[in-house]
């Protein structure tokens, strides 16, 4: 296996910027999630690496290489699509063999065999070697895709949301299992999804992408505890963090339209105006805490309950452990995990 | 998967391979529907089967009206159809046959009978020969060089796209009466007159827009993962066009092949002006076949019969392909 690394990445197309100067590193072994909504150029980079698209400038490099001039096929990647990849002309068997029976490695029939049946019985579709692949269901060929990835050892995995289209009960399964199989491993895998939890439950490290720019890369960790702007702390986590504009007096900080307030944190200089981020549960129900407010809706999720809380004109969302049922509109007190509470500026970005 | 696969249904459905599944009324609909199908294919084969009889008919039943259902068949039509002939006077055709000397084939018999003497065979065999040969290549070079010019519009970033699209589909565009009297001076000039590398070129070139056209509609349709993905996997362009994009652009191959061939199977006003022996095709052929005497309608339908053979062999060979291209796009996108 082995590492990439991007340098100043930029890919322009006719109306839009896909990409602008992006520069991250994937680590031989590692497991990097890149994150971000639709049209964030998340399949542009991954294309990039597999030279099915040419950047307008920057490098790519693996294992300190740049391997700018190589074509698709000398680059040696596995790319696992969004959509569409399957032949549906071959069955299963010759699907999965086919990148072994490519001019360039022309592996003996015995040993596809071998290879292929190893990489079914990985991935549990043994019984459906015989069969056409315009038969399968999602789940079926997502996992005929990734078989074609694992057939062969190539220098690295790149993997296109290739869960996205699967119902949640498989996503979970098949998350947990291509989990299993990269730590086992050890490939270097570069997995893109605009599902947060995806990200944060893979990941060794993630990269968050918004309108062609890296915002900020890190740990899932780093990412949920210290987003560098308010997109990313809004991108990551459900429910969503409460961010209210807000604007400080002296040590006091002053949540607009609502009662809240608290001191301003110690030793960090804080602008006039920002925006507070409150994650939903820091926000703890207490009889004795020190806000007031009333419940406006409760949705219990099982675990969980998530409680709406009204607090002048602002609302805030709370998630409370366990099944609670409040009555609508009635008088509720909390209290906010001070040192958890994130700062930006009115820009959105992060006040260290 | 619950046992729905191995039990079936619990009622009745109205789509099902399971012939014990299928309702009766979902039934019913289906051989009404038949039965339409088969009256219109019946209504639309009338004329072939008009064609087939009249091929079988003596000269005076083929004119005859109304129409003769019943009539003595006879092979006249053929025997006119392959031969060339000369009047030979009554007395020597009757006493001919009766000789019933056994050196008479069955032609010349026919032939007799009608006061003719076989005296050799005509051009209609080399024609349909010509036919075959120009229709078959031209079919050949426009599919090949269509396919592979569609590929390039559809796959990269041509400069001026749309336009050279438009423009390919302008070759089409002038009525053929309108360009034959410049084609022909310009074939007698270059000496393509009457040859068969200026008919391959002209239906070719003709051709060529519309398998263009139809192929790039057909190629735009596969995704282009597939390509990309089997690029990855290790195989370079050209390879990845004929192990991935070849096969699923078959139906659309098989269409383009079909109309390519029809229209230069069927081609006349070029074929008349541009040819007169050497590379004549059938359709000049049989639409001049005058007999002694009038047109000879019974070897008229006879040779047309011969015409139809081919393309009938090749639409059959095809139809599969033939079948799913009609349904593209309807089915499962
Ligand atoms: N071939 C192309 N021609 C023109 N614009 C393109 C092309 N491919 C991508 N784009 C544009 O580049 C931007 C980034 O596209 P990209 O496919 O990389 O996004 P993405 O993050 O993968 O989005 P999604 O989650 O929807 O797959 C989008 O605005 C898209 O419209
Ligand atoms: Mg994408």
């Amino acid at each position: 296996m082995s590492s990439v690394e991007l340098q100043k990445i930029t890919k322009r197309f006719k109306y839009v910027t896909a990409l602008e100067d992006v520069s991250f590193m994937v680590h031989d072994r590692e497991f990097f999630v890149l994150l971000g909504p639709t049209g964030a150029g998340k399949t542009s980079t991954l294309r990039i690496i597999a030279a099915l698209l040419k950047q307008d400038s920057g490098s790519v490099l693996f294992d300190g290489e740049v391997v700018d001039g190589l074509t698709p096929a000398d680059r040696d990647v596995a790319f696992v699509f969004q959509q569409y990849s399957l032949y549906p002309t071959m069955t299963v068997y010759d699907n999965l063999a086919f990148p072994l029976r490519s001019p360039l490695r022309k592996t003996p029939e015995d040993e596809i065999k071998t290879k292929v049946e190893h990489a079914a019985e990985i991935l549990r579709i043994s019984h459906l070697l015989d069969r056409k692949t315009a038969k399968l269901s999602g789940g079926e060929m997502q996992r005929v895709s990734i078989g074609r990835a694992i057939v062969r050892e190539p220098r690295m995995f790149l993997m296109d949301e290739p869960l996205s289209n699967l119902d949640a009960k498989l996503r979970e399964s098949l998350r947990v299992e291509l989990q299993h199989m990269q730590k086992t491993q050890g490939n270097t895998t570069l997995f893109v999804t605009h599902d947060q939890i995806e990200a944060l439950t893979m990941a060794d490290r993630i990269g968050v992408l918004n309108e062609g720019r890296l915002i900020q890369v890190g740990t899932p960790v780093d990412i949920y505890d210290r987003p560098a702007t308010t997109f990313v702390a809004q991108l990551v986590g459900t429910p969503r963090i409460n961010l209210l504009p807000a604007g400080r007096e002296n040590g006091t900080i002053h949540v607009d339209e609502s009662l809240l307030q608290m001191p301003a944190p110690e030793g960090r200089t804080l602008p006039d105006k920002l925006l507070v981020g409150i994650r939903p549960e820091d926000i703890s129900l207490n009889p004795t805490g020190q806000f007031n407010g009333t419940v406006v809706l409760t949705e219990p999720l099982g675990v969980e309950t998530i409680v709406h809380v009204q607090s002048g004109e602002r609302t805030l969302l709370s998630l409370a452990p366990g099944m609670i049922h409040l009555q609508r509109g009635a008088d509720i007190r909390f209290n906010l995990l001070q040192d958890r509470l994130h700062f930006f500026d009115e820009t959105g970005k992060r006040i260290a | 998967m619950s046992d729905f696969y191995e039990v079936g249904p619990a009622e009745p459905v109205v789509i099902s391979t399971r012939v014990d599944k299928v309702s009766p009324k979902a039934r019913r609909e289906h051989n009404v529907r038949a039965a339409i199908v088969i009256a219109i294919a019946m209504f639309c084969l009338l004329p072939i089967f008009v064609m087939s009889m009249t091929a079988f008919k003596t000269r005076s039943d083929a004119v005859s009206a109304p129409p003769k259902l019943l009539f003595k068949p006879t092979l006249e039509g053929f025997v006119f159809l392959f031969t060339e002939r000369a009047l030979v006077p009554p007395a020597r055709a009757q006493e001919l046959l009766a000789s019933d000397t056994t050196d008479l084939s069955l032609f010349e018999r026919v032939a007799l009978s009608s006061g003719q003497e076989i005296t050799g065979p005509s051009d209609y065999v080399g024609r349909l020969k010509n036919s075959l040969i120009i229709a078959g290549v031209s079919t050949i070079f426009s599919v090949v060089l269509g396919f592979f010019a569609a590929y390039a519009f559809s796959r990269f970033d041509v400069p001026g796209k749309d336009d050279l699209m438009f423009f390919i589909l302008s070759t089409r565009m002038l009525p053929a009466v309108v360009v034959t009297i410049p084609l022909f001076l310009m074939y007698r000039q270059f000496g393509l007159h009457d040859t068969y590398q200026g008919m391959i070129l002209l239906y070719t070139v003709f051709n060529l827009s519309l398998a263009v056209w139809l192929l790039k509609g057909f190629i735009d349709e596969i995704p282009l993962e597939y390509e990309e993905a089997a690029l990855v996997d290790g195989y370079s362009r050209i390879q990845a066009i004929f192990k991935i994009v070849l096969p699923q652009a078959m139906t659309g191959i098989a269409a383009t092949v079909v109309f390519s061939l029809i229209f230069a199977w069927n081609e006349y006003a070029f074929a008349l002006m541009l040819t007169s022996d050497k590379a004549r095709t059938a359709p000049p052929t049989i639409a001049t076949m005058l007999g002694r005497g009038g047109i000879e309608w019974s070897a008229i339908a006879a040779g047309s019969l011969g015409f139809l053979i081919p393309v009938a062999i090749v639409v059959f060979l095809l139809r599969d392909y033939l079948l799913r291209g009609v349904t593209f796009g309807a089915v499962r996108r």
